[in-house]
């Protein structure tokens, strides 16, 4: 039954995929990347990885595809026709996608208990999550969490990645200071992005000579 | 009963599929999409039951808010050509 959905949902992800290459239309192409992140979270999910299904379709089809749609605004809605393939292009992704197919081979078995991954740090959280009632003294494990969140994943993503996430947090507030700083902020009341500039900033080398005249 | 269920459902997505694809209009091609969205989230609850684990449906919940959110905005661009 998952073999079954999933080599259909794999053929519809080829499918769509090519679409999405092939096609003019810069619309089409943002809906099909949309279709395309919908039939990926359903794959994560029938792997059972809720939390990567969780985020390929808030991100993949939710925030992206809003993102891509603010983009079009700018570009016009057709492709700009360039028929020629770039052939060493082409032998680039070929060669790196050969080399990646290559670097699988080593990789564990899907699922297998003794995959590196599972022997670093996850014994450490799963005993220290587990319940030992108060245990305290010699024997007691070093941080005794006493079953305090019960599902050992949401254990490991709120509890032991709690540091990942807050510097996360903090990278991305950063990048959004930054940003604002160097755009500057919209003075528009509701719109987050201006269309045409006034006073031309250096964010454009197009916007440099104006620059320059008005000095 | 739920497995011959979902793979109605995924041969239903590959018809959305080929509307998304052939789609003259825009119109075609979004209502293609966001229909595929909404088969995603029956999709989501089915497997759910077929993996004997039917508290998924929370996840069903969120495709759904999620899917609502990306039409509305292509839909704004459609109608003012400009976001916000």
């Amino acid at each position: 039954m998952m073999i079954a959905v999933d080599m259909l949902l794999l053929t519809l992800l080829g499918i769509t995929a090519v679409a999405v290459i092939r096609t003019r239309s810069l619309f089409g192409a943002v809906l099909l990347m949309s279709i395309y992140s919908l039939l990926m979270a359903i794959v994560w999910y029938n792997m059972q990885a809720m939390d990567v299904a969780f985020t390929e379709a808030a991100v993949g089809a939710g925030i992206t595809t809003v993102l891509l749609v603010g983009t079009l605004v700018y570009t016009g809605r057709e492709e700009r026709r360039e028929p020629r393939v770039h052939w060493p292009a082409l032998g680039i992704c070929v060669a790196t996608g050969a080399a990646l197919v290559y670097g699988i081979q080593d990789m564990p078995r899907f699922g297998d208990p003794a995959a590196p991954i599972h022997g670093h740090v996850a014994p450490e959280y799963i005993a220290q999550n587990a319940p030992h009632g108060d245990q305290i003294g010699p024997g007691a494990p070093l941080a005794n969490m006493g079953h305090h969140v019960p599902n050992q994943v949401t254990a490991v993503l709120a509890s032991y990645r709690g540091y990942d996430t807050m510097f996360e947090t903090a990278v991305i507030f950063t990048a959004g200071i930054s940003l604002i700083l160097l755009r500057g902020a919209p003075r528009e009341k509701g719109r987050l992005f201006r269309r045409r500039r006034r006073r031309a900033p250096r964010a454009r080398p197009r916007d440099e000579s104006e620059t320059a005249g008005d000095g | 009963m739920f497995a011959a269920a979902s793979i109605a459902i995924l041969v239903a997505i590959l018809l959305y599929l080929v509307r998304a694809l052939l789609g003259p209009t825009a119109f075609d091609r979004i209502l293609a999409t966001n229909a595929l969205g909404t088969k995603t989230v029956i999709l989501v609850s089915l497997l759910g039951f077929v993996y004997e684990r039917p508290d998924f449906l929370d996840i069903a919940l969120v495709y759904a808010l999620i899917n609502f959110l990306a039409t509305l905005a292509i839909l704004k661009f459609i109608e003012y050509q400009r976001l916000g």
